[in-house]
């Protein structure tokens, strides 16, 4: 429906621009054909961008989303995935493909994770082999453009297959013309994190589009993945990017996505996972950058005795909108869902949060948790909150919920009653609310970071 | 115990308080001297709580009228935390859960807030370890409480231990406890009783508002008062609370003055 209603938006701009003559008082032509020119424009930009390869399977990928994108636009808030967030401000600015540049390692010490000794570093789009780190690479794990996959036909099974068809996966995928794959072989167990820090030097108003693909074969295979958005520059930008990542059955992941981004980025990620039987699967998210900001989470369970949890920490100071949705299907018996997400909107933040767990018919069995924490502290802040739980099944164990606070009156008092004063008693407090999903990351370092980073962002 | 010329530490004197303009405590006298042990009983609503509330700086109560001297300063113009810092120690009744702070970090914050207060140098987490752990056996805790949220999944009787322990690191001069004893079993009673005692010395003194007698059959009281309508009407020594509790507070709702 969405797709015909842009057609049809794309012919009328076309017809307002054919009818309009110098002089003569036109019409500013509609919202609807504003976007659509805008997303074809952006379609041109990345398609011209994407280098060919020799590869039929990315060939094929890609001319299908091109495809695909002809007929889409960019999403307003008209459509109700997109009801809170506003991408209008989008429009002012035209986005360019990246050129690539040459930064000095000390532009990006600052990001530097201390414990992640295997690192791999995307700049503006171009993997730069100078500022990563493969060496330390473990036995059994593979990092390396697409083309390290050997099966041409299990690379077009997985890329752009999960995670539905919208208008930002899409215009990723049609641009693609390489990614970054991690692969891990059967019973690897990778001890320290891998770092994957995709930098922008946000000097120019530019368009990356990152692509990466996690293949864990099925076996015991274990990992720690860091996925990271910064910027070096505090220009405006935009990110596209999409994470996919295919468990097989009995492997472990716990992903880290930190998205740092400069605070006039756009940022649109998608992160689709596909999750075999008696895999676990573990997401800690912590947004705090952007202007705007959508982080997108589609995961399957495709086997029984499945596992996903999903941590979450938004963060909305100043005019930052940030937005998560999670959709999240459970299909088979003896499944497990854990979600807590947390959101702080300070200033005139805002933040956004719209979760779905689908239980199917033969989800029997299945035991889910989800609940959405929205902490406003002040009267301009604003919270949205969607949780939506949908259950087929008849012998589950389910629940979901959220709520909106600021700080309690009585957790306020009882720090003074201590000899806190109001400000530490506040930050004490607010490092609280926060910490609950920090303490979950599994990086040391990480936790400490971005504590601070996070004090000093709320206004106290 | 009653000391000899001991110096006063709380002086009430004729002391008002509304809450949403309800007035709660309608001309308060109490006088505590350092060392002694004082117990406040009274039916629910007589203004218990709101008095120890009020003691520890509650932001929702109005004082309307009267004063309220501790150790010679005036403690109606301290901050909340202004008055904790200078020794006074309110146990709460329900003490709050904070969700994502440790317990140990939130200890040492307060800790370091009263010593900095003293004139006295910060102590760092190693040595607060070291100083929290023989503080721990006052009340008998384990370490692990350590490493949890603030009261967080605590039970009633871990929540009030978690209390003393607070007190045991703070060393006020002024303890109130507020209903400590209740949602206690007898074997936590007696652990948070004991916490106290031994926490009692000729130099501070100890205000504890209670319900029942069975409370004071531990920490034994020198001086009994009975709250009624925002006043205390009644005191004596800790005859009186036995008395209480065979006679009921309907024998003090006769006593009263009709008509006033």
């Amino acid at each position: 429906m969405v797709a015909d209603l842009s057609v049809n938006a794309q012919d009328s701009a076309d017809l307002l621009v054919a009818n309009s003559t110098p002089g003569a008082r036109s019409p500013q032509p509609s919202k609807a054909a504003q976007r659509a020119t805008y997303y074809a424009d952006l379609l041109a930009t990345v398609t011209a961008a994407a280098t060919p390869t020799d590869w039929a399977a990315i060939e094929q990928v890609r001319s299908q989303a091109q495809a695909v994108a002809q007929e889409m636009a960019l999403p307003s808030t008209r459509d109700e995935d997109w009801r809170f967030t506003d991408l209008s401000p989008m429009l002012a600015t035209t986005f360019l493909a990246p050129q690539p540049v040459t930064i000095a390692p000390a532009a990006i010490a600052a990001f530097e994770i201390p414990e992640a000794t295997v690192r791999v570093v995307v700049v503006n789009g171009q993997f730069v082999s100078e500022l990563s780190n493969l060496e330390e690479l473990p036995d059994g794990v593979t990092i390396g453009p697409l083309t390290v996959v050997d099966d041409r036909e299990q690379l077009a099974a997985h890329l752009g297959q999960q995670g539905g068809q919208d208008a930002f996966s899409v215009l990723n995928t049609a641009g693609l013309s390489d990614g970054v794959v991690i692969k891990l072989e059967r019973r690897v167990q990778v001890a320290k994190p891998i770092h994957l820090l995709y930098v922008t030097t946000a000097d120019q108003p530019t368009i990356t589009q990152p692509r990466c693909l996690v293949l864990a074969k099925a076996g015991d295979s274990h990992c720690t993945l860091i996925e990271d958005y910064a910027a070096i520059g505090q220009g405006s930008y935009c990110t596209n990017s999409v994470m996919e990542v295919v468990l097989g059955n009995c492997a472990t992941l716990h992903h880290v996505r930190l998205q740092r981004e400069g605070n006039q980025a756009i940022h649109i990620g998608k992160t689709a996972i596909c999750q075999d039987w008696n895999s676990h699967y573990t997401l800690t998210t912590i947004s705090d950058g952007a202007a705007i900001a959508r982080h997108s989470i589609d995961i399957a369970q495709m086997g029984p005795g499945t596992e996903t949890i999903l941590n979450g920490l938004a963060i909305a100071t100043g005019e930052q909108l940030t937005d998560t949705h999670s959709s999240l299907v459970l299909n088979h018996p003896h499944g497990t869902a854990d979600q807590l997400h947390k959101c702080i909107a300070d200033d005139r933040g805002h933040t956004v949060f719209n979760g779905r767990v689908f239980v199917g018919h033969d989800a029997q069995q299945t035991n889910a948790a989800q609940l959405n924490r929205n902490l406003l502290l002040s009267p301009k802040a604003r919270a949205d909150t969607k949780p939506q739980l949908e259950i087929i099944a008849d012998d589950v164990k389910c629940s979901h919920g959220s709520t909106v606070s600021q700080l309690e009156d009585s957790e306020v008092f009882y720090c003074r009653s201590r000899g806190l004063d109001l400000a530490t008693a506040r930050a004490l407090l607010l490092d609280g609310f926060a910490g609950e999903i920090l303490e979950r990351l599994p990086i040391a370092s990480l936790r400490s970071t971005l504590a601070n980073r996070i004090s000093q962002q709320i206004s106290r | 115990m009653i000391v000899d010329n001991a110096p006063t530490v709380l002086s009430v004197k004729n002391l008002t308080a509304t809450i949403n303009d309800t007035p709660i405590l309608k001309g308060l006298n109490l006088e505590i001297k350092a060392g002694e042990i004082h117990a406040i009983m009274g039916r629910n609503g007589s203004g218990k709580s709101t008095f120890s509330k009020i003691l520890a700086g509650h932001p929702s109560y109005e004082v309307t009228g009267g004063e309220v001297i501790f150790e010679g300063q005036n403690l109606l113009e301290l901050e909340a935390e202004e008055r904790a810092r200078s020794g006074v120690f309110l146990a709460f009744q329900y003490p709050v859960e904070i969700p994502g702070v440790s317990n140990l970090d939130f200890l040492r914050a307060s800790y370091n807030a009263r010593r900095k207060h003293q004139g006295l140098e910060e102590v760092d987490p190693f040595d607060f370890e070291d100083i929290v752990r023989d503080r721990l056996k006052v009340v008998q805790m384990d370490e692990s409480f350590l490493d949890r949220s603030v009261n967080q999944g605590f039970s009633g009787g871990e929540k009030k231990r978690n209390e003393i322990l607070q007190m045991a690191l703070l060393e006020p001069t002024l303890a109130v406890l507020d209903e400590t004893d209740s949602g206690l079993d007898i074997d936590a009673l007696r652990i948070v009783a004991e916490g106290v005692n031994q926490l009692a010395t000729e130099n501070n003194a100890m205000l504890v508002i209670t319900h029942y007698q069975r409370l004071l059959d531990y920490i034994v009281p020198d001086y009994v008062h009975v709250m009624y309508d925002g006043k205390i009407v009644m005191t004596g020594d800790k005859e009186l609370a036995l008395e209480l509790e065979a006679k009921g507070y309907d024998w003090v709702d006769e006593l009263q003055p009709v008509g006033v």
